[in-house]
């Protein structure tokens, strides 16, 4: 098509609408083919590239699906209380209130306000990781000859400036972070033990229990020791749902988490959100 | 150099590249909450996740080396008394204290409280806190991750060097919680000594 012209130039671009790629947003999301829930309840339907970003901001009560469908991905995952980035995911409080360093089924995400973000509902992989954070600019140079993100070896906390900068974030606003999908676990001794992927096909979804600014790098693991870049495409999908309520099996699960869920709730009614 | 912190108290200094910080466990068992930042550039902070990669565990001890979430070298670990320190429980708050023990605790001291006025001396505010080193707090991690704060192994006179890698800003609460182990529930004052780079174990390479 002769793009010699301003109008052979606006053909050109308006033809290519339609085209498919592996990695790429589907808009609107009910037109994903296969979704988890019904169809009109998807609001976020997505495939990350591996070695790239993505960021969104979700109401309370919608559940956000990761999927890792080729075994390689490994989402590195960040949450802030939307419109108040002051309050953020607290790894530390994270695993230090519910006497847990591991991610799993039930485990909160928690905030630095002593309140929940999310919540785990679903976990089929138990290969994540709250400890290692992401790779950096320096670490990758190093390991694979470059971390910048337009490189084949992109940095996650390269990503997450860029997903962050989205947000009106700095890099100050970058707390450590936790990844889902590649795996790692304590030795007695405190030394870690890379687990690596469960292989293709797991997911976790969360829920989030206010509303939250999502941002996701999908990079590998830092401890993962393969000489290569290895990241595959990370399905995202989101629909609406409802935030875990007074009297759900997760609400009473700890005595932390109910007093976490308690004060989210009483914030919440605070603000006129009931 | 040497200043005694206060139970309970603040207190932070800007460590120059070569420097020498020691920190003096007085009675024992408590717990010393830290933060540093690159002195020029407080963006460059300690990034636990870093620290952790970067030596492959989660206790510290002599030779862990302290990196920023850029991952560089901001201080180094020259000697230790003890043998692990904590990096994975971060600082107490009167937020997760609710969580942790009951809304009863709200009124009482935390570390984050402590951090965030005496960050602002320094121009810091809440986004520049991320999660810190405890010394001689004792965090074990069993097989299914049960994790928490016990007893610790510290000891009355105990002590730890860190060697500053550049200028440095040091951010210390000397932790005031009372409801765990982390302080033997009675926090009490530690010593911080500052030496010149050339007195220090480095110049001896």
């Amino acid at each position: 098509m002769a793009t010699q012209t301003t109008y052979g130039a606006r053909d050109h671009a308006r033809a290519q609408e339609g085209t498919r790629a592996e990695a790429m947003p589907v808009v609107p999301a009910g037109n994903w083919p296969d979704p988890p829930c019904e169809a009109g309840h998807l609001v976020w339907a997505e495939t990350v590239a591996g070695g790239n970003y993505t960021h969104r901001v979700l109401a309370r009560g919608t559940e956000l699906r990761l999927t890792d469908p080729h075994g390689d991905a490994c989402a590195h995952l960040l949450l802030y209380a939307e419109g108040r980035p002051w309050e953020r995911l607290n790894v530390a409080d994270t695993v230090k209130v519910q006497w847990n360093a591991y991610l799993g089924e039930g485990q909160l995400l928690l905030s630095d306000q002593g309140r929940v973000l999310a919540s785990v509902v679903v976990d089929t992989s138990g290969r994540h990781d709250a400890l290692c954070g992401t790779s950096t600019l320096v670490s990758n140079t190093g390991r694979y000859g470059d971390g910048t993100p337009q490189s084949p070896s992109p940095a996650g906390r390269e990503l997450f400036k860029l997903a962050a900068a989205k947000n009106g974030l700095e890099p100050r606003d970058l707390p450590p972070s936790l990844s889902f999908f590649q795996g790692v676990r304590i030795r007695e001794d405190g030394t870690l033990d890379f687990t690596g992927s469960a292989g293709p096909g797991g997911s976790v979804t969360l829920r989030a229990e206010q509303d939250v600014t999502v941002l996701i790098a999908n990079v590998p693991h830092p401890a993962d020791p393969r000489p290569d870049y290895l990241s595959t495409p990370l399905e995202v999908l989101a629909w609406r749902a409802e935030p875990t309520r007074a009297g759900d099996a997760l609400w009473d699960a700890t005595p932390e988490g109910r007093r976490a869920f308690l004060n989210t709730a009483e914030f919440l009614a605070s603000k006129g959100r009931a | 150099m040497k200043t005694v912190v206060p139970a309970r108290a603040a207190w932070s200094r800007v460590i120059r590249e070569g420097e020498t910080l020691t920190i003096t466990d007085l009675h024992g068992n408590q717990a010393v909450d830290f933060l540093v930042y690159d002195a020029h550039d407080t963006a460059v902070r300690y990034s636990a996740p870093d620290t952790v990669q970067a030596q492959g565990g989660i206790f510290l001890t002599t030779g862990s080396v302290l990196m920023s979430g850029e991952h560089t070298p901001l201080m180094t670990v020259t000697a230790d008394d003890v043998g692990r320190h904590d990096t994975v429980g971060g600082a107490c708050s009167k937020e997760s204290n609710t969580l942790r023990y009951g809304h009863h605790t709200w009124s009482q001291h935390a570390c984050v409280d402590n951090f965030l006025a005496e960050g602002a001396k320094h121009g810091l505010g809440k986004r520049d806190l991320v999660s810190n080193i405890n010394w001689y707090m004792n965090v074990p991690v069993e097989q299914d991750g049960t994790l928490g704060i016990v007893d610790g192994i510290s000891a009355p006179g105990l002590s730890l060097t860190l060697r500053a890698e550049r200028d440095v800003l040091v951010l210390v609460s000397n932790c005031p919680q009372i409801n765990n182990p982390c302080n033997g529930f009675d926090p009490t004052p530690v010593e911080m000594t500052i030496e010149a780079a050339e007195t220090t174990i480095g110049d001896a390479r």
